[in-house]
């Protein structure tokens, strides 16, 4: 019975941390749906998000150590401090402005190339945006506090223990990540199926070339859909940021949102939370039954197994969109 | 075209000048920082204590023996590839030491020390029976290493419950590296001698972020105490997870890389009252920050621009800059020249003897154990402190004296593991 109880806990979290995959494989997906391009900087664009977010928080001085190296000022901090709210909207507005940059440096001059070449072009927007949140507000850790709560719910813990003898362990923050990706996942399904713009976005996605006759910018959904998946990063940052801190590991959060990726299909909004519940049940049950026995620390490759055991079946993922060529 | 030259030239001068050797007459000791990647928070506090105390000898008293010291600077991100890259590009440059700062890239670089005959020092970091002088020529790993930091951590526990940890069940968190895995080991070893089950909890260091399961799991078995080898990432998520999951933060102990100001602060008020062992002092309440603020940080040469001075990883950086400090000295002393090579430091690193009254005369009275090395023993006394996270003061206080290891337990097994090692790669012992 014990047992039982333990993996019915275990299968929640699972499912709580998947949910936390899901909002890291959401930004991938938004940018694959709308040019076809494999997103590598996600994750550092979430590590970037949340950077400027306790920077303009904290008033923290951007580029602080260069502007000391170069004029000999000592300027680290602004003297005030911006509330959360206010912190996070114009966090949203810096993520716009580098979608605009994005668009203009970057992705205008490789219109018509191999998806190859904008895959490698976000390798190296990867490196560069690391290099410059590194500038910008420095390497130290970060602490993130956005109002929301951490930690165990006694209310979970209260009922699960009078109705099972077993107090459940949950985390309030995951509770939360639960609601925010709920109304996310709502918002970018309504934004696509119901407005103009998302109906124009999802043109671009079926064929650029075709959008492009009937009058549709391929620069501004562009800049539209950069500044979606910056403003998902930044949602992502802020969660995984209040976990375990602000540095620059928190750009790796993207190596667990591939197998979300490969399983829920790199086309569907669904699809991303889909497979980051499976992915997160599947590694969590895997590492309580199976870890054990191999030592543990499983969930880091097992999560991989689990996608290509999908693969095999439905190569477009769960909810991707079938590949038929002709020939 | 005027302007494109001018440009070009400028571009040429700074790149020469930042990719220039160091001068022909002073000794080179590179800084295998990382101040880029996901450890970069750990690594850039370290190179930058690292680099003052030797801005700090060359300001105040010309380098050592009159011989300044260039610390050229490699970034690894904490890779081991790039820091073998490192250490091949830096070759060229004859350095006097080298000190990789990383377990994996120690590993890597322990064959190709010992066949290019430079000193390789890696103190409470990289392979623990490199200790044993008769097998490990070129390696020094004083004043401790991670066996040492297990054992201290069980004397310490058996020292709160009154020596008697017989039926106590204690975790073990590690990172699943070669360097989470050192312990492993020795605490198979101790939970024999003192009848302690011991529950080893790997954390993948892909999924160091997320420990749902291992955290889980320590609900569920709630060992009496836990043991912390993590690096980087892997510390502040447990420490958090341990606040999450109400686990008593005062039980955890972490070794001395999972006791930072880097490894507490995210998790805030959380993490009050967690342990962790250290070999060093940290703060500035030190007489050696009187000469380091004269003649480093008001001069504006602190490294890039001081923002970690103090803090424990620096004053680790400090610390392995003045041991390194020493023994180019000792060499110069027994070599009788100033102008030393890489196999003169080495015969320096061998003998070592930073009194407590040495650490005076260098004003750092009481920042660490005295360190004595021999032919035989490359690692010291192998004594570190508990210190414990004050939240609200935002400090780590030290809670104990130095503690020496279970030198009983250790030192069996280091021979055993060094003689292998001899036996496997043809070492004749040294030291007869």
């Amino acid at each position: 019975m014990d047992q039982l109880l333990y993996a019915s806990e275990v299968v929640v979290n699972g499912l709580m941390t998947g949910v936390m995959y899901a909002l890291v494989a959401l930004g991938f997906v938004l940018i694959y749906k709308a040019s076809g391009v494999f997103n590598y900087a996600q994750g550092v664009l979430a590590l970037f998000a949340a950077l400027t977010l306790i920077g303009i928080q904290q008033g923290q001085v951007p580029f602080a150590h260069l502007i000391s190296a170069v004029t000999g000022m000592h300027l680290d901090s602004f003297g005030w401090t911006v509330p959360s709210l206010l912190a996070i909207l114009l966090t949203a507005l810096v993520m716009v402005g580098l979608a605009i940059l994005i668009e203009a440096l970057v992705l205008k001059h490789l219109v018509g190339q191999e998806p190859i070449i904008l895959f490698m072009a976000t390798i190296g927007l990867a490196y560069f945006l690391e290099g410059l949140g590194d500038l910008m507000w420095g390497a130290s850790v970060k602490s993130l506090d956005v109002g929301l709560p951490q930690g165990l719910s006694e209310t979970v813990e209260t009922m699960t223990d009078s109705l099972f003898g077993y107090g459940f362990f949950i985390d309030r923050l995951d509770i939360w990540a639960t609601v925010i990706a709920a109304v996310l996942v709502a918002s970018l399904v309504a934004f696509s199926q119901y407005t103009k713009q998302g109906r124009a976005m999802r043109a671009v996605a079926d064929d650029h070339q075709a959008a492009l006759s009937v009058g549709i910018s391929l620069r501004f959904i562009w800049v539209m859909v950069w500044s979606i998946a910056g403003f998902v990063a930044l949602v992502a940052g802020i969660m995984w940021g209040t976990k375990s801190g602000v540095q620059f590991s928190l750009s790796l959060i993207a190596l667990k949102a591939l197998p979300v990726l490969m399983l829920g299909g790199f086309t569907s909004i669904p699809g991303a939370i889909v497979g980051g519940l499976i992915i997160g049940v599947g590694e969590k049950l895997f590492e309580f039954y199976i870890g054990p026995m191999v030592g543990g620390a499983t969930e880091n490759w097992f999560a991989y197994v689990l996608a290509l055991l999908f693969l095999v079946f439905r190569p477009q993922g769960l909810f991707g969109e079938r590949i038929i060529e002709r020939v | 075209m005027k302007k494109r030259n001018i440009r070009l030239f400028a571009a040429f001068a700074t790149a020469t000048a930042l990719a220039a050797p160091a001068a022909l007459a002073d000794l080179v000791v590179p800084n295998f920082s990382y101040r880029t990647g996901p450890y970069a928070a750990n690594g850039a506090p370290y190179a930058d204590g690292f680099n003052d105390y030797f801005t700090l000898l060359n300001e105040r008293d010309g380098g050592v023996g009159g011989q300044k010291i260039a610390v050229p600077e490699c970034e690894t991100s904490y890779n081991t590839e790039k820091g073998v890259e490192c250490y091949e590009s830096l070759k060229g440059q004859n350095p006097v030491v080298i000190a990789p700062v990383s377990t994996g890239i120690a590993y890597q670089l322990i064959p190709k020390v010992s066949a290019d005959k430079i000193p390789m020092y890696t103190p409470g970091f990289g392979r623990t029976s490199a200790q044993d002088g008769r097998v490990f020529e070129w390696v020094f790993n004083a004043p401790t290493n991670y066996w040492d930091g297990a054992s201290i951590a069980i004397k310490y526990l058996l020292d709160e419950h009154g020596g008697d940890l017989n039926g106590k069940n204690i975790a073990l968190l590690y990172h699943n590296s070669a360097f989470g895995k050192e312990p492993i080991r020795t605490l198979q070893e101790l939970s024999k001698k003192h009848g302690f089950k011991l529950t080893e909890i790997p954390v993948d260091p892909g999924s160091s972020q997320e420990q749902k399961s291992q955290w889980l799991q320590i609900r569920r078995e709630k060992p009496d105490h836990v043991i912390l080898y993590g690096w980087g990432v892997m510390n502040p998520a447990a420490i958090q997870e341990a606040a999450n999951t109400r686990y008593p933060l005062d039980q955890m102990i972490g070794i001395w890389w999972s006791g930072t100001e880097v490894d507490v602060m995210a998790a805030g008020a959380g993490a009050n009252g967690y342990k962790a062992m250290a070999f060093h002092g940290s703060g500035r309440d030190y007489p050696l920050y009187d000469d380091l603020k004269t003649h480093v940080f008001d001069k504006g040469l602190a490294s890039q621009g001081g923002p970690h001075i103090g803090t424990v990883l620096y004053s680790r950086g400090m610390h392995s800059a003045m041991v390194t400090a020493e023994a180019i000295r000792k060499a110069q002393e027994l070599a009788g020249t100033d102008a030393v090579t890489a196999a003169q430091v080495r015969d320096g690193f061998e003998a070592l003897d930073i009194s407590d009254e040495r650490l005076a005369e260098l004003g750092l009275s009481g920042f660490s154990p005295a360190i004595k090395t021999s032919c035989e023993d490359h690692g010291g006394s192998g004594m570190a402190l508990v210190q414990q996270w004050d939240a609200s003061a935002k400090t780590w206080n030290p809670i104990t004296d130095f503690y020496e290891p279970d030198n009983d337990v250790v030192d069996a097994l280091i021979r055993a593991d060094s003689e292998a090692f001899a036996k496997e790669n043809n070492i004749t012992l040294r030291c007869d």
